[in-house]
């Protein structure tokens, strides 16, 4: 008979909430009016803004659990993304890599913050969000598109260039309110046993 | 309206959501497989010819969907234009357009419960690495659920911080209302646990 490891398994009751919750969070940001920043050529939307947060809060497997289920929902057919597209279409578009990216994002982001989570500030969580929101999610969408589209690396890379400096502004955002939310109401739990990692 | 599901009898809304999942799912893969422009119009003239004769959906529950990609999808014409030779650019952009309008008819014709059902189907050969497939139901509802009231609780501490002269306070809106809901969450699992929501396998004693 199979045995899996006990610990994997026992996903509390409460971790389920949590994860529910911040997919609709995500779900929210997505739907404020996306705001113009002078000097950016990109409006900024707040959904990749859930993205890092789902990441920060909860760690990295809520928070990559978080966005999969977002990602989910909007697949059934709930139209959540910023620009207010859902359905399956957005996930055979041009820029779904960016999409596809966004629990993979969540999971690192969550990784680095449990690894810095004794230690946690401003400066550690930027690391985390920098690495894991951005890095992470333009490392698959760039590639992506560029494969997807039939054009060179490049061109992917260029086209995606406008939209860094409103992702470093979120990621500031991001970190701000994570080392607060933390402060509040910490959810992240390192288990005893890894007392001395870090 | 929180979907985008479109009510019908037709036979592309009776076939079963697995069935049209895996269309979906082979035409992607054969328009990448099979990169012929005669392949490709062949399959946007049958995606289009499913949607609006066959399931009768109207134009613009397709436009909708297509219209966030447009600018992109022409940009890459212009690109594969200037770059390479109009017939790459127009299979490209073709089949991206196919695939689009395909997912927008898959997802205009068939309920999210049945799409939830695939999702748990698919989901079911993971059981024995922990995975609870019911669980998925349970939690595309509470997300779906609980949108407008996360919603709401931001519309209220919005409104609260307006109150107290604090206007356009985008970031001290996401604390407190990340603490709020993150309450709420933990209540809700007790709530859920109260009901024995997830106690089945949990208890299941595992001393092997």
């Amino acid at each position: 008979m199979f045995r899996a490891p006990r610990e994997e398994i026992a996903v509390k009751t409460r971790d389920l909430a949590y994860v529910a919750l911040f997919a609709a969070i995500v779900a929210v940001l997505g739907q404020i009016p996306p705001v113009p920043v002078p000097g950016i050529p990109v409006p900024i939307t707040a959904q990749t803004l859930g993205v890092m947060l789902a990441g920060s809060v909860l760690g990295a497997r809520r928070g990559g659990l978080a966005l999969l289920l977002f990602l989910a929902v909007v697949a059934m057919g709930a139209p959540l993304l910023a620009s207010g597209a859902g359905g399956l279409g957005v996930f055979v578009g041009p820029t779904a890599g960016y999409l596809y990216s966004w629990p993979i994002a969540a999971f690192v982001v969550g990784w680095l913050t449990e690894r810095f989570w004794r230690r946690y500030n401003l400066a550690w969580a930027l690391v985390a969000n920098l690495v894991g929101g951005i890095a992470v999610i333009y490392a698959i969408g760039i590639p992506f598109t560029s494969l997807y589209a039939d054009i060179p690396l490049s061109a992917s890379a260029i086209g995606s260039l406008a939209f860094i400096p409103g992702d470093v502004v979120k990621a500031v955002a991001a970190s701000v309110v994570a080392v607060a939310v933390r402060r509040a109401y910490p959810v992240i739990e390192l288990p005893s046993r890894r007392a001395t990692a870090g | 309206m929180l979907s985008l599901y479109r009510p019908g009898t037709s036979l592309v809304h009776r076939a079963r959501a697995g069935l049209k999942l895996a269309a979906l799912a082979a035409l992607g893969t054969g328009l990448f497989a099979v990169a012929r422009i005669e392949v490709v119009v062949a399959a946007l003239i049958g995606v289009l010819a499913a949607g609006l004769l066959v399931a009768r959906l109207p134009a613009g529950v397709l436009w909708a969907q297509v219209r966030p990609v447009w600018l992109l999808l022409t940009g890459l014409f212009v690109f594969h234009l200037l770059l390479t030779d109009p017939l790459t650019g127009a299979v490209a952009v073709l089949r991206l357009l196919t695939l689009v309008l395909a997912a927008a008819v898959v997802t205009a014709t068939t309920r999210v419960t049945a799409l939830v059902a695939v999702v748990e189907w698919l989901l079911r050969p993971l059981e024995v690495v922990g995975v609870r497939p019911a669980r998925v139901g349970l939690m595309v509802a509470m997300t779906l659920r609980f949108i407008p009231v996360v919603a709401e609780r931001a519309a209220r501490i919005r409104e609260a911080q307006a109150a107290r002269g604090a206007s356009g306070m985008r970031l001290g809106l996401l604390v407190p209302l990340l603490i709020q809901v993150l309450q709420l969450a933990a209540t809700l699992g007790e709530a859920l646990d109260a009901r024995g929501a997830d106690d089945v396998p949990a208890r299941r004693p595992r001393r092997a």
